[in-house]
Parts: structure tokens; sequence; C-alpha cells
């Protein structure tokens, strides 16, 4: 250790004094000056799922006139894996109505976001919230998050079985502050209130937040090397043997500081499902005691892990799993997106996977998505069905565990609603990603959400002009370069540097396994597209059988992979496995 | 030295003054003070427990002229316009040789009525027939059981009002018709000035002067004129500083004119900034700024149009010419209706003098004064006018007043404005206010005709230890964004405590961020807030104060003093109301002392209304 201690934090400091996460959020909620709440409570109130925001296309107009921000409240909502009913999917919509922006927006990490709360009825809209028997405890903050879960529609037995899995990892990751409860559902204080026992985190938390997701191979949706933990579901003849454990992912980084950098997690080894909590712990309370706490940049795991070596890491985390772990399994993935459309699953139910542009829920003009998904889910609550809602990864929909003689009235249903864009979309308007960005997330450069249909629309018109209409090109756009919309692993991804400008990112491989690259800096629209046109013509011209934009970009040495090593790919043994 | 207490500079009565001349006569230095260090002590403890301890405001008096020798002007006036006319015929009657005691109406010490000998009255009336704050004492007095005989009294009454109100100089009638029962010699007709004051006013007042010189002549020749004591007070010092006056208003540059309701509000509040740089204008916080507007373009078209009158048309009337235009543009009150245009309609408008002449015309005349702008009334009863005679039926125009809404301590050569944007459907059209739309749409490089109107009854608390409560709703918040400023830029100690209230708390919240700016530099003590729209049950200002009840009777006794802005009609009386509760709840009064001291409190000045 070094002889000066390194200075922590700010949020560090915010989170020691909070008393476990309580701080003076209660003040702050009853001040009726303002729509804001106090600068540190802004930190606390992220680990029970909220967000502070304001509206920033009106900054400037308000400041003129003397008016503070349009403060509101992002809510996330905790829902391992993204499962919810119908009944549950209702009072979500009648939550997004009455107190937020009258929308549903499902994320890359398969949780609901509710947008525009004001601060008088947060507290009203959390208590509806758990009311629906879904709480947003340590949605947010230096915690583990939601975890992932694939949607797999085909192996419904595994699904149910990993699914499970996940929601224990889930609860059993959770703070166990009861400052949540006291605040938002009026929970009588009891003695130690303050001073509760944090067994897995300590009284100061995580460095920083903690991402876990669970694959299902073939079809990597959950982008599992993006996450700290990774728990890769190794089957064989429809049994569950366990897990390729892998960790160090993610994908945050900061313009200008090149220090900050996405980066895929490593393979660590194999764990049997009895053994999922355990090697969890062990990966948790390394970060925990080995984190970073002084530059909130340089503190999620991945740093932790290139600072102290992975064979330090791993033997660390082995110390406290109390044995080596088993060598991984091979495992292979063939895309990162989703199976759009029907599919039956093995327990003859079928799913049906729905495109939702950027994740945003909405009636909009005849695309009354919201109250087509209502019609479905009071009409399977009514008869008690076995119908239910998964968000994937990517954010789209999928109803699951249909029975056949349902398909017909649902697809009817979609149809009239306009809800039916899986059927008619070019695939890379399908497989798009875009984060919320402007206006709302304060940490937006540029526009991502609002300029995807725009975007999409342009770079179709070039495909189309190089007969590539049908290509499935990944794109993602994200308004910082923080990665919610985990551009990082697009073929082609935007990353926001200020409004209309982006860094052009190319050459990922649309299976999560391998980063793009910054092909050009800083530049506008029209840049972009001379950029993309140029490629495409190439990729036309010379691609090969079945391949990939992103993967041809490679072969033809336009862009160079990262010459870190790629945590999918650790060693030569690993890339083997992997081949 | 003498140790004549200086009288002119006191407030104490006459016999007090007496008292103490004589206890300080024949005292040392020491004794002297002594005294003094004895009477401050007594003072401090009254500041306790100040409800019970009124002090007496220097009047201007001038006690050494008999009664029969003398005229006695007493106003009452809300917004000051009674104030200023009772000060020009007083500054005129001294002028004239004549000696002249002018006094507020809550200055008048009524048991010296039995002994007037001439009484000249100016007196306003508000909103829907009420009396002036500083005027309801003395109405009570005159009107209750208690009011001696009057018949060794002349007395002539000057009444102000606003004639699209059905109780249009309802008090100068009341007071004219009352002292006229108690055997009082009526001089000649009472005035009922409407919004164009001048118009009544100045006839009446000129009637009044030489009507008071033949009166006073006559009884100076039955007593021999006694020393001659000119009158000195600060209301008769003519305003030498400025030469801008309301007939001669300043032309102010416009430096800002802001919007401060959200986008989506439901009202258009604007922060208008004027300069007054080099003016020599001075303002105190809680006076106002007089605006000459110039009326809707838009509507002087709308109106040109129905009666098919061309507005190039040259018109004079008395010395004035203008174009037709001209006039309706800058010289003649268009948006308001007033009861002698209806009246002169009517004599166009067979359908309209019917429909006055039913039985239920004077609810067809209250809801036309109360609902109709005067296009309204043109549309609907389509009539031939003369265009000059259509000028000379209309009232002219007339200055609106705005609470100024910043001190010169902070802002310099400035004055702001905070003004809401009359804007409402009706008759199937838009319509405006005039004034607020000329102020609303004013473009970057406007002028804007202003002047000062002081209002002496709506200032801070001489004493900058005072804590002070603010209820101010809606725009009524301005003059305290005033107050608040000169007591930062003062130093005082008092306290601030502000009540505001509007619609909602996301639009309407104006001057959020300098409230919040002055809680956190401690020049803003208190803050509550009633939005009303942002709940199921509505919540107002006086649903704020009740719930802060305990509290405010805390500094109510303390010697707090309270202001109350904006809306005449309702939140004023609700606020009184809420008061007078609280004063009940928390101060064990029974109904009627808890009026009494509320009355008290307005005679004090320690609650003072800029209500309108």
């Amino acid at each position: 250790m070094s002889a000066v201690p390194p200075v922590l934090s700010p949020v560090e400091r915010i989170k020691t004094a909070s008393r476990r996460l309580r701080g003076t959020l209660v003040e702050s909620l009853a001040n009726p000056i303002t729509g804001a709440i106090a600068d540190d409570d802004t930190q606390l109130i992220k680990f029970h799922g909220s967000y502070q925001q304001d509206d920033r296309d009106l900054r400037e107009e308000r400041r003129a006139q003397k008016l503070e921000p349009d403060y509101s409240f992002m809510i996330r909502t905790r829902l391992p894996g993204g499962v919810v009913t119908p009944a549950q999917w209702l009072k979500l919509d009648a939550i997004a109505t009455q107190y937020a922006n009258g929308t549903l927006r499902l994320t890359t990490r398969q949780a609901f976001q509710f947008h525009g709360v004001i601060k008088r009825e947060l507290k009203a809209t959390l208590q509806a919230i758990n009311a629906a028997l879904i709480d947003t405890v340590a949605a947010c903050g230096d915690v583990n998050r939601n975890v992932m879960v694939a949607t797999n529609p085909l192996q419904s037995a595994a699904h149910a079985q990993i699914y499970e899995q996940a929601t224990r990892l889930s609860e059993f990751l959770k703070p166990k502050t009861r400052a949540y409860y006291e605040i938002w559902l009026d929970e009588e204080k009891v003695a130690g209130s303050g001073e509760e026992y944090e067994p897995i985190y300590g009284p100061v938390y995580l460095p920083r937040k903690f991402k876990i997701a669970f694959a299902v191979p073939p079809v990597n949706d959950v982008d599992v090397f993006a996450n700290d933990l990774g728990f890769i579901a190794i089957i064989e003849n429809g049994e569950l043997l366990g897990y390729n454990v892998i960790a160090g992912g993610g994908l945050g980084a900061t313009h200008g500081e090149p220090g900050t950098y996405p980066r895929l997690a490593d393979v660590l080894g194999f764990v049997a499902p009895e053994r999922v909590q355990a090697i969890a712990e062990a990966v948790v309370t390394t970060q925990r005691d080995f984190g970073g706490r002084a530059d909130r940049k340089h503190a999620r795991l991945k740093y932790t892990i290139d600072d102290r070596g992975l064979p330090w890491f791993k033997s660390e985390v082995e110390r406290r799993f109390g044995a080596p772990l088993r060598p991984p399994h091979k495992f292979s993935f063939e895309h990162n997106g989703d199976r759009f459309g029907w599919t039956e699953g093995d327990n003859g139910h079928w799913h049906l996977t729905l495109r939702i542009e950027a994740g945003r829920v909405a009636d909009r003009s005849e695309h009354t998505h919201l109250t087509a998904l209502r019609k479905i889910a009071q009409i399977h609550k009514d008869k008690n069905s076995t119908l239910g809602f998964r968000l994937t990864p990517n954010q789209n929909l999928l109803i699951a565990n249909v029975a056949s003689e349902d398909r017909a009235q649902i697809d009817a249903l979609v149809a009239e609603h306009h809800l039916d864009l899986y059927k008619t979309a070019t695939p890379l308007r399908l497989n798009a990603l875009a984060c919320v960005a402007l206006p709302t997330c304060a940490l937006a450069m540029a526009e991502a959400e609002r300029y995807l249909p725009e975007l999409t629309t342009k770079v179709e018109a070039l495909l189309e002009k190089h007969a590539l209409k049908d290509a499935p090109i990944l794109l993602r756009i994200s308004g910082c370069p923080n990665g919610c919309s985990r551009p990082y692993l697009g073929e082609i991804a935007l990353v926001g540097k200020a409004p209309g400008r982006y860094n052009l990112m190319l050459g990922a491989d649309a299976r999560g396994q391998r980063l793009n690259r910054l092909h050009r800096e800083n530049i506008a629209e029209d840049q972009i597209l001379q950029t993309l046109d140029g490629l495409f013509a190439g990729y036309a011209g010379e691609r090969g059988e079945g391949e990939g934009f992103g993967d041809f970009l490679v072969r033809a040495g336009i862009v160079v992979p990262d010459p870190h090593p790629s945590a999918a790919l650790p060693d030569d043994k690993n890339r083997e496995k992997v081949a | 030295m003498s140790a004549q207490p200086a009288r002119l500079l006191s407030p104490l009565s006459e016999d007090k003054l007496a008292l103490l001349a004589r206890l300080s006569e024949g005292l040392d230095a020491d004794s002297l003070h002594w005294v003094s260090g004895y009477i401050a002590g007594v003072a401090a403890a009254q500041r306790r427990t100040p409800l019970a301890a009124a002090t007496a405001l220097p009047i201007a008096v001038s006690p050494d002229t008999a009664p029969q020798q003398r005229l006695t002007i007493v106003y009452g006036s809300q917004t000051g316009n009674a104030k200023r006319l009772a000060e020009t015929l007083a500054h005129n009657a001294e002028a004239a040789g004549l000696h002249v005691r002018l006094v507020r109406a809550d200055g008048y010490a009524t048991r010296e009525l039995a002994h007037e000998r001439l009484l000249y009255i100016v007196i306003s009336t508000q909103g829907d027939g009420d009396p002036p704050d500083d005027a309801r004492g003395f109405i009570e007095f005159l009107t209750g059981k208690r009011a001696p005989k009057l018949a060794q009294l002349k007395f002539a009454v000057l009444g102000l009002g606003d004639s699209s109100y059905p109780q249009f100089c309802a008090i100068g009638a009341k007071l004219d018709a009352r002292l006229a029962e108690l055997g009082a010699t009526r001089l000649f007709a009472r005035g009922d000035a409407d919004l164009d004051i001048a118009t009544i006013a100045d006839p009446w007042t000129t009637q009044a002067l030489a009507q008071a010189r033949d009166v006073l002549k006559t009884d100076a020749h039955a007593t021999p004129m006694a020393t001659v004591t000119p009158l000195r007070s600060a209301a008769l010092v003519a305003p030498a500083i400025s030469t801008w006056t309301r007939e001669r208003p300043f032309t102010a540059p416009l430096l800002a004119n802001q919007r401060i309701s959200a986008r989506d509000g439901v009202k258009d509040i604007r922060h208008i900034e004027l300069s007054l740089e080099g003016s020599g204008l001075s303002y105190e916080p809680g006076d106002a700024l007089g605006v000459w507007p110039t009326n809707p373009p838009a509507l002087v078209d709308a109106v040109l149009a129905t009666l098919k009158l061309d507005g190039e048309r040259s018109i004079g009337i008395r010395n004035e010419s203008a174009s037709l235009r001209g006039w309706l543009l800058r010289k003649r009150e268009l948006t308001g209706l007033s009861k002698p245009f209806v009246v002169a309609h009517a004599q166009r408008s067979h359908r309209l003098e019917q429909a006055l002449g039913n039985d239920d015309g004077k609810e067809v005349l209250r809801r036309l004064l109360g609902d109709y702008q005067l296009i309204d009334l043109l549309r609907e009863f389509p009539a031939r006018w003369q265009a000059e005679d259509f000028v000379a039926a209309l009232r002219p125009q007339t200055p609106r007043m705005y609470s100024i809404a910043s001190s010169r301590k902070t802002v310099g050569d400035e004055a702001h404005l905070t003004v809401a944007l009359l804007d409402y459907e009706a008759f199937g059209t838009r319509h405006v206010g005039a004034a607020s739309h000329f102020l609303a749409t004013l473009p970057d490089d406007a002028d804007v005709p202003v002047f000062i109107e002081a209002n002496e009854r709506f200032r801070l608390p001489a004493d900058p230890t005072r804590d002070v409560i603010m209820i101010g709703p809606g725009t009524g918040v301005a003059p305290f964004r005033g107050f608040v400023q000169e007591r930062a830029e003062t130093n005082a100690s008092g306290r601030n405590w502000l009540f505001f209230g509007n619609p909602h708390f996301r639009t309407d919240f104006l001057y959020q961020v300098e409230w919040q700016q002055a809680l956190k530099n401690g020049t803003l003590h208190k803050l509550d807030l009633a939005f009303s729209r942002d709940q199921s049950e509505k919540i107002y200002v006086q649903n704020a104060l009740r719930r802060r009840g305990r509290e405010l009777y805390e500094w109510i006794a303390n010697g707090a003093h309270i202001y109350v802005c904006g809306d005449a009609t309702r939140m004023a009386p609700d606020v009184d109301n809420a008061l007078r509760a609280i004063l009940i709840e928390h101060g064990g009064k029974s109904d009627e002392d808890a009026r009494e001291t509320l009355n008290q409190l307005t005679q004090e000045r320690r609650y003072a209304r800029d209500v309108y």
C-alpha cells in the first residue's frame, strides 16, 4: 500500500454518513420549496432505485424564467430476468399513466423505468410499485443491480431453473438496510435502525455499481461479457450442469481519459448450480475489499482486476470461495440479438418476441402499443392463463407461454395497434439499441433515443443503395460514453460527444465477444453517413458468405481489434474452448 | 437650549406634549438622561406585548388655529389617488392663505368632528363598495350611533371609484348622505370621479377652493384671525426631486421583458425591468409605478371595423387633435366598460335600451359591467356612432398602477414589475387587458411612459429589528421582492416571512430561484407555499396562514408587521378572516376583540394592504 492513504471520493463520505442509505431523504421529500432533493441525497436515492433528473430541454428556458430546473425522478425496478405477470403489467401501466410520463421504458437490463415522476408523488409511486409486488431496491447505486437472465424462449425448463437461480441471487445480494422500507413504505423503525449489519456489502457498500447476468448459449442476448460477473449456462441434453463463471466486464468509459475503457469479462472457471451464491459472494466481497474508492471512474471490478492482475484476482476469489475453480466448459455464442416473432418452447407453449423501438412502450398516434399490451394483459389476467411478459436485454418484449389457441387473438391485437414492427422492420431497425439520453438523462451529451428512428432511416437508405437492406447489422447509439446501450458491442456505434456529434465506433462482432474500436472521433451526421457509405460499398462487394459487417471490417483490416487481451478469449487455452 | 419638545417631529398629542414639557421643566442634564432611559425601558417592555401598545402616527396638524377659521381635509386612500388630490387641494388652499389641516382618516380624532366648521372629504371606494383600509374607523364612527349632530358644519365630498364596478363611488355617496343626515350643510354637489379622475376632480377642487375662501372669509370677519402657522408637513412639501409626474410621465427604456411562468402554465406572467436612469425618479419598496399603456392595435382595428369608422380621420376634442386611431390607441380607455358609456350606447341601440329598461335591467347592467369589454358591447348591440361622439363618450385612458418589485438599493436606477397578462377567451374571441398586454408584448427597444405613485401606507417598518410577515399570492408577491431586497441591503435584523400561492408549483412559483437563494443567504427566513391546484383539495394562502397560526401569532405578538398584496375581492378578505381566526384561536380573543386588534394594527400601520 502507498504511504499516503488515497483520498476517498465524496460519494464514499456520503455513503459512510448516510446511516445505511437514509441520509436526509425524509427531510428532502418534505421540503416544499424545491422539486429537488438535497445534493447528498441524490447519491443515496440511487440505492432506492431512483435518479433525480431534470428536463434538459427546459433548463435554459427555466433559468431565464427564474424557475429551478424541471426536476423529476426516474424510477427503475429490480426485476430479475425482466419477468412480470399480466396483473403486474397492468399495475405498472397504471403507474406510468398516473404518476409518470405515460410511457413504460424497457431497459437494456430487463427493468422497467418510469420517467418524469415528481418529488411530491415519488413516495406514492414507489408504494404503488411495491403494491404490484415489485420493488426498486438496489436498482441503481453501488450495489448489485438487476440480475439479467437470457430470455431463452426455446428451452423452457432450463429458463425456469436459471431464472429461479437468478432471482435467489438477486435476493441474496440485496442490501439488508431497512432504509427503503422506512422511507417509502412507512415501516416502523426498530432498534438498530441505521446500523443494520450488511454481511455482503459492509457499511459503505461497493465502490461502484455491480452487474450480473446469466447467459444461455447459443444466444448472448444479455451481453454477458459486459457484466462484472457473468454465468454462462452449460446445458447438456436439457440438463443444467452448471455455469462458466466470468468476471471483470464493464462498458463505461470517459471521453478523454485513457485510463477508462470498456472491457469484456474474463472466464474464471466452472461452478455447479448450487455454488452460484458462494462464487458470487466471493467475487463481490473481493471487489468490496479491493475496489478503488478514490476515483469513481476507476472503481469498477474491471480496474481492480487489471490493476492487480487476473491471477491475483482468481486466487483471491478462490480463497474466499474455499476451493479452486474447475476448468470452464466449451461454449459458443451465435449472436447477441433477440429471436423475433413466434417460437415454440420445449413445453409446447409459444413465445412472441415483439420489437419495441428504443424500449419505449407508449401510445403515439396510431401506434397504441401501451393500449395493446394493456388489453393482452387484461384478457390473460382475467382468464388466469399461463401467459407472462419478459423484458429482453435488447429493450424488446417477449410474451411468453402462450397457449397455441390464444395466438390468433394476440396477433390480431398486435396488428390492430401497430405493434407488429417485428414483421416489417429491416434487421438494422429490429436490432438497434439506444439509451434514453436527452432530455432527462443528466449524463447525456447528445441525443440517442429520440435520434434513433431518424438515424436508422438514413442508414437504411444507405444500405438500400448498396443492396444491403437485409444485412443484419447491429447498430447501437449512446448519448454518452457510459454505455447503457452497450455501444462498445455494436458493429456500428455512435457514442455522444456533443449535441449532434458522435464518436463513430466500428467492428464489434454481434456476438458480444469482441469490442468495437474508435473509427472517427467527434463527427456529425453527414460525416457519419459519408463514412458508412464508403464502408458499405466495400462490404457489399467483398463480404464473405454469412460474414457480418463487423467481422468484415476486421478481416479487411479497416478495424484493428483492441490489443487488450479480450476478456472472452483470455488465453490460448480458452480460445480453443471457445472455438 | 429650550426644553420645549419638538412638537412637529413628535408623535404625541397636544396634551401629552404639554405634560412632557411640564415634566422636563427645570430638570438638569443627568435627570433628563435618567428620564430618557426610564422611558426607553418602558418602551422596550411594551415592544414585547405590542398588541396593547398603539403608537399614534404623526399627523400634520396646525392645532393652534381655531376650528371656525380652518379648513379640514380628511382623506381615505387605498392606492394613493385620494391622498394625492387631498394634498393638492391642501397645498392650493394654503397657497391661497387659508388655514388648512390635512388629516388621513385614521388619524382624525373623531371627537373633534362636533367642532369642525368646514370639512372636505376625499375618499375612494374599493372593489365592491368597500372603504379604503385607512378610513374604516372614521366611517364606522360617522355612520354609527355615536356620531354627533353637525348643524355647524359645512362640507363637501369628492368620491373616487371605478364605474366598471356596480358600487361605483359608494363610500363617497354614503358619507355625503350621512353628513347631510346629521344636519350638516352641503356646500356643493358631490363629485364621483371615475378612473379618469381629473375629469371630475379638477372642477370639484376648483369649486372647493372658491367655496372655502368664501366660507372662511366670512368667518374671519366674525372672528379676527389668530397667528398664522403655516402648515409644514412632509405631505405638503412639493416633490421637487423629479419633474416627472402622472401628467408628464418619464419615458423609461425597457431593459427586460421575461416570462416567469413556465411554458405550460395557465397564466403568462412577466418580469419587466425598466430603466429610470437620468429621470431623477426615486421610489421606496411598496411604491407603485404608474404605466400609461397603448391599447392593443388589433383591438383598435376591431373597434373601428365594428363601428365602420375611418381610423385616419382627424378628431379634435377640446384642444387636442389626433387621428381616430391615435385617440383609440393612446388617449381612450378601450378595454374596460363604464356605466356612462353603456348609457350613451343605449341611446343609439334600441335593443340595449330595451334590455336595460326591463325589470332585470339592473342585472343586465351588472352583467355588462362585470363581463363585457367595450368590443363585446359594440358587437352584441350594434349601433351607429359619430367618431367625435364616440371618442367623447369613452373614458380617457388611465394609467395602471403596478407595485414595484425591486429595491433601488439592489437594482439601482431600475424599476422591476411583475405583470400577469390578462388574456382570455370570451364571446368567441381573445380578450386581453390593455396594460398587461402592452407590457407583455413590449419589444426589446420599447419605451414605456411611467411615473412613481408613492404608497406611504405600504412601507417597511422604520425599525429594522421588527419582523415582517408578507402575504402575496400571485403577482401580489411583487412588492415583497422589493421588501426582501431592501431588508437584505440594509442588513435589517428583523425576520422576513413570505406566504406565496399560485395554481401550480411547477409552472407558477414566481421568482422561485430568488426565494431559494434568499433562504440560503438568510435574507428570507421563512417561506410558506400554497399551490391551489397541485392536490385534490384547493389550498390558498389563507390555509397556509391557518396552518402556521401559532407561530404567526407569536410573531404578531412580538411586534411583527403584516403586509398583504394582491387580489382585493377574494384573497384579501379571506386573509383578513384567517388572521382574525388566528387571533381568536391562539390569542384567546373574542371575535370582536380580534376585529378591534386588526383595526388597531391597521391604524398603527402594522397591518398594511396593497390590494386591487
